[in-house]
């Protein structure tokens, strides 16, 4: 299966893609940011139609709104941690907007907008042209990349803030920074996996390795390994099985490996708490 | 009545156009129930910070249309079916103390990608949704049939009332649950059953709203009312009046603009919010006054205060 060029290209950025969620993964489940990723990503959806409507570079129009959004919650939320409730709010209110340029880009121009809708949707990471996919490979490696260098101060000042604080690390420009890297991850992702499923990538490799090992190196590397682990086993089950959406495949093999992780994690010794 | 309506200043010819069409009619009945019944359970929802799961349900909206249709089934079926499936996985594990919360997150998230990736696989075998496809994210309020109506009527009394049921130990235990497992209140088989009737709320709302913008209705009236008062009984009401101007204004604005209904009720939600929350923060002087009463009022009202 190698042998096709878009094979390459989907395999290159989704392990790329896959290490950058698994290892913010890791962070925003400890953080307990989930549902910050998750309106992120809905965030992101509304980046895609917006760029299709102004007539911008994709790409361009998802990291502009996707990193404006993110770094203004984290402006908003006190300690660089927005509200569940303002996050509620706002999100409903883009995606309105989302809705609205849906219906704009449908009255204006005509034919094929569906496709993008549902492409920034769901994804569609067997479409990645070669460059596009080695853009997203270096984007993603320096997200993982600035998780790598920020770990230890960002580990402390998420279970301990306080005492971060007072061995001068900064609490809140560190959250509002990985708020951003959360944003970052979001955009880049939503090409492959698509808007409405990243949350899976962010959020089920990450749970798993909570609940495998209390280790914080352990643990993110184990997240960002079965983050590379699904996404590389659903794109092979999602090429061996036409009718199988790529990213249903992807999220499929990463909510297994959390389900078992569950069970297993239930029996053994009692899930971390810090 | 013929031609496209137009707005004018006289209001009751306004109103009279908006009534001429029973399709409009139906939605505005539809509108006003499923605000009636978010606006209430959404109240609950807020007080007890589970937006998150809250919009894990109105997703599972999605796989469950995508999944009735594939299964020839009724699609309203297909939605309170999943949600009360998700509704279930979730179980007690989301659970809004802090008690074990990150991997609780992690399970509503999963939870949701899972139902999502369904969804798509659902929509994928079966091509003939798709034209359906943003209907079922973003909602129409114009496809309500006097069926429809009367379905939503029957599933927000029974869900009203068996909210009513479980109010006050329920209210007990959102607000010290240590207190309320101590004076014998089945803490844990409220959570589940607050997620279920959550879920049926949410099924019902995401028929007429979509299941992405469900939170127009479901978060933004409860915490306007919030931010206003701390009192069950008044918030209620002033929730559920948020809710109805919400609707209301969305419909009617929608059905005289270009522009589809969920960008106005989204707007609106968004509007009263916003004019709410600077309104508390001028009224009550500054941010200071205005962050202690939010984020104090309910341990003023909590038993533990005094000790």
């Amino acid at each position: 299966m190698f042998a096709h060029e878009f094979v390459r290209n989907a395999y290159l950025a989704g392990t790329f893609i896959a290490l950058a969620c698994g290892s913010v993964g890791w962070f925003v489940v400890l953080r307990g940011q989930l549902f910050a990723g998750d309106a992120l990503s809905h965030v992101a959806f509304v980046g895609a139609i917006a760029a299709a409507v102004f007539a911008v570079n994709e790409q361009v129009g998802l990291f502009a709104v996707t990193l404006a959004v993110g770094a203004g919650m984290a402006a908003l939320g006190r300690r660089a941690q927005a509200d569940d409730v303002v996050i509620g709010i706002v999100f409903a209110w883009i995606l309105g907007i989302g809705l609205l340029l849906i219906t704009v880009l449908a009255t204006s121009s005509g034919g094929g907008n569906g496709i993008t809708a549902v492409n920034a949707l769901f994804g569609s990471i067997y479409a990645l042209s070669a460059g596009a996919s080695s853009v997203a490979a270096v984007i993603a490696a320096a997200v993982t990349a600035a998780v790598v260098v920020v770990f230890r101060p960002l580990l402390l000042s998420t279970l301990d803030s306080e005492l971060a604080g007072a061995r001068g690390v900064p609490v809140r420009a560190l959250g509002a920074g990985f708020l951003v890297l959360v944003a970052a991850v979001t955009a880049e992702s939503t090409e492959a996996v698509g808007a409405l499923l990243l949350l899976g990538l962010l959020s089920a490799p990450a749970g798993a390795a909570h609940r495998m090992t209390a280790n914080p190196y352990r643990g993110l590397a184990l997240s960002a390994g079965l983050a590379v682990v699904a996404m590389w086993g659903g794109l092979a089950l999602s090429y061996g099985i036409p009718s199988l959406p790529a990213s249903s495949a992807i999220i499929g093999l990463a909510a297994a490996i959390y389900a078992i992780a569950a069970v297993v994690g239930r029996r053994g010794r009692a899930p971390r708490r810090a | 009545m013929t031609g496209n309506p137009s707005l004018s200043l006289d209001l009751v010819s306004d109103v009279r156009q908006l009534v001429a069409f029973p399709f409009m009619v139906n939605a505005l009945e539809a509108g006003t129930i499923v605000a009636v019944l978010a606006a209430i359970v959404g109240w609950y929802m807020v007080l007890r910070r589970q937006s998150f799961a809250g919009h894990t349900l109105a997703v599972m909206a999605f796989p469950g249309a995508a999944g009735a249709a594939l299964a020839g089934l009724p699609t309203a079926l297909g939605y309170y079916v999943a949600c009360g499936a998700a509704a279930l996985a979730m179980g007690g594990r989301s659970r809004p103390t802090m008690r074990g919360y990150r991997t609780e997150t992690a399970t509503i998230g999963t939870v949701q990608t899972v139902g999502l990736a369904a969804g798509y696989l659902f929509l994928s075998l079966n091509t003939e949704v798709l034209s359906g496809f943003e209907t079922l994210l973003f909602g129409t309020f114009l496809g309500v049939t006097q069926n429809h109506v009367l379905v939503l009527l029957a599933v927000a009394v029974v869900a009203l009332a068996a909210l009513a049921l479980v109010a006050r130990p329920l209210l007990f235990a959102t607000l010290d649950r240590d207190v309320a497992e101590a004076s014998g209140v089945p803490a844990g088989a409220l959570d589940v059953g607050f997620l279920l009737i959550l879920s049926v709320a949410v099924a019902a709302t995401s028929q007429v709203t979509g299941a992405l913008l469900v939170f127009a209705l479901l978060v933004a009236p409860p915490a306007a009312a919030q931010a206003i008062t701390v009192r069950p009984l008044p918030g209620l009401v002033l929730s559920v009046a948020f809710g109805l101007v919400i609707v209301w204004l969305g419909l009617g604005v929608a059905y005289f603009s270009p522009y589809p209904v969920g960008f106005w009720t989204t707007a609106f939600a968004f509007g009263l919010y916003v004019v709410v929350r600077v309104g508390v923060f001028v009224g009550r002087g500054g941010a200071r006054a205005a962050w202690t009463t939010r984020r104090g009022g309910w341990v003023v009202a909590s038993p533990r205060a005094g000790s």
